[in-house]
């Protein structure tokens, strides 16, 4: 029976919506998702970023140019729309586009694989340090502090050193080395989680450890996780580029954009275009992917505003 | 007080003899050597050269005539650079890498520290809008670019400054490189700053001392500032470890006399003693200089209980 005042009326209204259909409830995603997508700056670094891979992985098939093919034509050549070198040539008539969008290919891959090296071993170890805990996991922590302190820069050197140039084992180098601070996040988050009763409960059910660790406890990891490869990710484009630029990393005629900057800073008073192309991709996929960093932090994790 | 300091002494020394103990046989069980050119060298005199460096001995032993030196401050001889010792060379690039280091640590600090307590008392007004820019573009762009940019904008185009090299006593040498070492240290240092120093100025003891009628000044002065820069004390650890992987930069994008110029090129040319040498000299001063800031963090926060 409808009421009388206004509020009764709404009530009704609400009390009938319920017995007809299910009310609409948001996923904790859901939430995340419109958190993400109401921060601007994470939105259009998304869509930069997004823009820069698609650009990296499918333009090399639209342009005149290989990116190792030599125009003996158009030798140190300011950018020439007509004979599509759209950013000019380098010292040996190789088109620069071409070769930047070859050397974000490599720098996206060297930090997708490493990242991924990274996030795997964080994660194991973080997680069974913090499950096990007492001895196991004071040893453990103490060799992450042990790490964090020394130099990493300097051993994965020494691996580039022992290995020789291949990409793949820079990937897997960097990756080795770059898990500390996923390891410390995700033992910290370990922690709380097995106090919590489904662990409990787990346990009361006969599961063995690792099935907990693997099946309870790293599914309940992905926020925190996520944040933190976002993060890792131009730690590694960083130091990739960095040691190509000191010239331990990708070999010609393969390229990064450290290699490329690196050949275009000696040269850059005479041939600006072979400096700038490079680090206005390198600059521009640091800064969207500090903003994205960001906003997935807010958005996944608001107590922590 | 004394013996968290000894403690802490006492668990650095096994860190750094594992450290020098698995540098040394990876190093050593790595394929390819310094003395593997284009033409192979003739067999006598390959025996010749692998007696003089000790290579013909059991690993194991070559290990201990290693530590052994190491402990008397004799890293060995370079296997590339055949006239000096690799001790000759650190003893040469040591002091530059020091002292731009210091310079640069200085600065970033002291710089970082006012920007960030200027920044948190003019918190969203023009000068703080300024800083974060400029701190955001300090830490995002990585110390080789901005190297190359610094270098070409006021070495190249304006030609203020020098472009690269160093002569002894010349400050204008030095202007570069110490901005582009102490610029991401000091980003990070203002970060921290800004961040803890308004926390603080939110605190009661703040109002408190606002409510008497303090001026902003005395109140930055004497109360806000010193539990403000708390947290950079503990940073100053891991900010060193980014200063050294500037310096290798940066000695090498300006052309300086340091260590790091050495560590480089000694990787390129695969000279096992040198790299192994600055490796362990490194890590030593890192474990050092940390040692100092925990134990000085120590000191200046009571609340850290030192058991």
């Amino acid at each position: 029976m409808a009421g009388i005042t206004g509020k009764d009326a709404a009530l009704t209204a609400y009390a009938n919506a319920l017995a007809t259909e299910a009310p609409k409830g948001r996923s904790l995603t859901q939430d995340a998702l419109r958190r993400l997508f109401n921060n601007k700056a994470a939105l259009v670094s998304i869509f930069v970023l997004t823009a820069i891979v698609l650009f990296a992985l499918v333009g090399p098939y639209f342009l005149p140019w290989a990116y190792d093919k030599i125009d003996w034509a158009g030798i140190r050549k300011p950018p020439d729309w007509a004979k599509g070198h759209y950013f000019g040539t380098d010292q040996n008539g190789r088109d620069m586009l071409a070769r930047t969008l070859q050397g974000t290919q490599m720098s996206l891959l060297v930090a997708g694989v490493a990242t991924f090296v990274s996030v795997v071993i964080g994660i194991l170890y973080g997680a069974i340090a913090g499950y096990f805990g007492g001895k196991i996991d004071a040893v453990m922590m103490r060799f992450v502090d042990i790490m964090y302190a020394l130099p990493y820069i300097l051993f994965v050197i020494i691996l580039v050193v022992i290995f020789g140039r291949s990409p793949v084992l820079l990937f897997v180098g960097i990756g080795c080395l770059e898990w500390l601070t996923m390891a410390r996040i995700v033992r910290g988050q370990t922690l709380s989680i097995k106090q919590r009763e489904f662990i409990e409960a787990a346990k009361a059910g006969g599961a063995g450890p690792f099935t907990i660790i693997f099946r309870h406890i790293v599914p309940n990891l992905t926020g925190p996780v996520v944040i933190y490869a976002t993060l890792t990710i131009p730690e590694i484009i960083i130091t990739e580029s960095f040691l190509s630029y000191l010239g331990l990393g990708v070999q010609e005629p393969q390229t990064s954009l450290g290699t490329l900057i690196s050949f275009g800073a000696p040269v850059a008073e005479a041939l600006p275009w072979m400096l700038f192309t490079p680090a206005a991709i390198l600059v521009t996929m640091l800064l969207c992917l500090s903003y994205l960093g960001d906003g997935l932090r807010d958005a996944l994790d608001p107590k922590d505003r | 007080m004394f013996g968290y300091a000894l403690r802490r002494v006492l668990t650095a020394i096994p860190i750094v003899l594992i450290t020098i103990t698995v540098c040394f046989f990876i190093l050593r069980l790595a394929p390819g050597g310094p003395f593997d050119g284009e033409r192979a060298l003739p067999p006598d005199v390959m025996k010749n050269l692998r007696a003089h460096y000790n290579l013909d001995q059991p690993l194991i032993s070559q290990y201990f005539i290693y530590l052994g030196g190491v402990f008397r401050g004799d890293f060995g001889p370079s296997m590339v650079m055949e006239d000096f010792s690799v001790s000759r060379l650190i003893s040469i690039g040591l002091p530059f890498t020091l002292m731009l280091g210091f310079s640069a640590f200085v600065v970033g600090t002291v710089a970082g520290m006012i920007a960030g307590a200027v920044a948190a008392v003019q918190q969203n007004k023009w000068p703080d809008y300024l800083l974060v820019a400029i701190v955001l573009i300090g830490i995002i762009i990585p110390n080789f670019l901005m190297a190359n940019l610094v270098q070409l904008f006021f070495g190249v185009y304006l030609r203020w400054l020098p472009v690269g090299g160093y002569q002894p006593g010349s400050i204008a040498h030095l202007v570069l490189p110490v901005l582009i070492l102490s610029l991401p240290h000091g980003g990070r240092v203002a970060r921290l700053v800004r961040g803890s120093m308004i926390e603080v100025l939110g605190t009661n003891y703040v109002r408190t001392a606002r409510s008497k009628g303090l001026g902003t000044r005395l109140i930055l002065a004497r109360h806000a500032l010193k539990p403000a820069l708390l947290p950079v004390v503990s940073y100053l650890g891991p900010g060193l470890s980014y200063l050294l992987t500037g310096s290798l930069v940066v000695e090498q994008v300006f052309a300086l006399p340091g260590i790091g110029k050495y560590f480089i090129s000694a990787a390129l040319n695969r000279d096992y003693g040198l790299v192994l040498g600055t490796t362990i000299l490194y890590v030593f001063i890192i474990l050092a200089l940390n040692l100092i800031v925990d134990v000085l963090y120590a000191w200046l926060d009571p609340k850290v209980r030192y058991r």
